[in-house]
């Protein structure tokens, strides 16, 4: 089977702009979390979230005018400008700028989106309804559709290879790294830029989430506090939004050119739930067996994961049942860790899978494990895992596995390995 | 009154387009010469429209392809 490495990495998050710069942050125990700024939310139950920093690109904030020109911004749902944002980040990370027709037909894209263009589609229908259809832009449907970061994407860097995009709710960024590894795997593609965006962080989004519950309302005067996996006082989970891309490559085609390998993608396994909407089984198992089905895809133990960054969004029930599944599959690793980065940054939705698979490479590449923040007081059924409190721990760790949950029962787990 | 029309109508194509000034003389195409593409000139006659406070149909604005064409048509019919 041909392997598959990491040779690039991209993000755009409320903690900034650019991998390295989120990484020394999330690293240092800082949170992105805060009051939302740009609606009305006097209204919302919820009331904060983890928006996106604007200011500019060489200190660590997005400034959109360095990505993409404002007149083409007019045509973009901002979850398309964070996708082309985070690849344009991983391309250049990595070095990718073929020129021949060869290489650029063996180049494809797999980037989705939970939602996608909610705001747009949103502003599109109150202004058909106040103004009428005909005053509606011919960007309109472009500009909302999830596959347009992978289209984009293709037409700037004349990538003619797989084109092709994940709608699985919070699971897309996971499914997206997977599935794009599998083309290359089944010699589809020899490099592929794959990930997830989200912009669901607008009135219509945090009110829908709010209506199915999903949301924490008892944080509002306290925002950094909000997001608390595990921990007694969690009450629902605080939206991020934003983007993560991975350039991935197949391994030879990687050493030929000499470059710079973060890890290897090694295992991968999905599954479905078969049982609600937004509940997951009691009992866990739809996570179970996609962590289980990525192992043995990767040919490694549960004894030889040393990290895993949990799906952990920091609601009630989701985070007890995850909790339950892993300390089933893993009960008798007592070495490995696990902690829930969605403390810092919130849940980035169709995001979430691809920032925190990069969140597991870097922790594989710089032996520092990122914190569960706010983790003050974890519940009683979640006892006898490490899940890396409050503060970063340093670890030289070889396997890391990445749990992503979406909606609909729809579960993603990833098993990266340190290159070496 | 064709001057201020023809002012206004270049105002708006150098905002939409996002090309320089200079290069928005009467003669120029949208598509040909400005960089705009099919769904760019339909946005555009709906700033005009917005601009000058009419409605232009499709028909007429299929005809729209020059920014002379859309000062002619707005001098013509507003």
């Amino acid at each position: 089977m041909r392997r598959v490495v990491i040779t690039g990495l991209g993000m755009v998050s409320p903690l900034g702009c650019g991998v390295d710069h989120i990484w020394s942050r999330i690293t240092n125990g800082e949170s992105g979390l805060g009051k939302i700024t740009q609606f009305e939310t006097s209204d919302l139950p919820c009331q904060i979230a983890g928006e996106i920093p604007v200011g500019e690109t060489a200190d660590g904030y997005f400034n959109a005018d360095d990505h993409i020109a404002a007149k083409d911004r007019r045509k973009l749902d901002p979850f398309i400008v964070y996708g082309i944002t985070a690849a344009q980040q991983a391309i250049e990370d990595a070095g990718w700028k073929p020129e021949d027709e060869e290489s650029l037909c063996r180049t494809g894209v797999m980037i989705g989106s939970g939602i996608g263009g909610l705001q747009t589609i949103a502003n599109g229908a109150v202004m058909i309804e106040e103004k009428g259809p005909r005053k509606l832009s011919p960007f309109f449907i472009p500009s909302s559709l999830i596959n347009l970061i992978s289209g984009h994407v293709s037409i700037r860097y004349g990538y003619k290879g797989p084109n092709h995009s994940v709608v699985t709710a919070c699971s897309t960024g996971a499914h997206a790294i997977g599935d794009a590894a599998r083309l290359i795997q089944m010699d589809d593609a020899d490099v592929m830029i794959a990930g997830g965006a989200e912009a669901a962080v607008c009135r219509i989004g945090i009110a829908g989430f709010c209506a199915s519950r999903a949301l924490s309302t008892g944080y509002n005067d306290t925002p950094e506090k909000g997001s608390r996996p595990w921990d007694k006082g969690r009450d629902g989970f605080v939206m991020g939004e934003g983007a993560g891309v991975v350039v991935l490559e197949e391994l030879e085609h990687a050493k030929a050119r000499g470059a710079t390998i973060y890890g290897e993608v090694v295992g991968y396994g999905l599954s479905g739930d078969a049982h609600h909407i937004t509940a997951p089984p009691p009992d866990g198992n739809g996570g179970f067996r996609a962590m289980s089905a990525a192992l043995k895809r990767a040919g490694i133990n549960a004894s030889d994961v040393n990290y895993i960054n949990a799906h952990g969004t920091s609601t009630p029930l989701g985070d007890e049942i995850e909790f339950g599944a892993v300390k089933r599959l893993f009960g008798d690793n007592e070495d490995v860790c696990m902690s829930s980065t969605k403390s810092a940054i919130g849940h980035l939705l169709g995001a979430a899978g691809a920032v925190e698979a990069i969140f597991s490479v870097k922790a594989l590449k710089e032996g520092v494990i990122p914190p569960t923040l706010n983790l003050e007081d974890p519940s009683d059924e979640c006892q006898g895992i490490d899940l890396v409190p409050l503060e970063a721990q340093e670890r030289k760790i070889d396997v890391a596995l990445s749990n992503s949950f979406g909606f609909g029962g729809t579960n993603a787990s990833l098993v990266l390995k340190a290159f070496r | 009154m064709s001057n201020d029309v023809a002012d206004r109508v270049k105002k708006i194509v150098v905002e939409h387009l996002g090309v320089e000034e200079a290069k928005v003389v009467e003669s120029a195409s949208f598509i040909d010469d400005l960089g705009a593409d099919s769904l760019d000139t339909v946005e555009l006659v709906m700033a005009f429209e917005e601009e000058f406070g009419c409605e232009i149909p499709d028909d007429a604005a299929e005809k729209i392809v020059t920014v002379q064409n859309a000062v002619d048509f707005i001098s013509e019919n507003v």
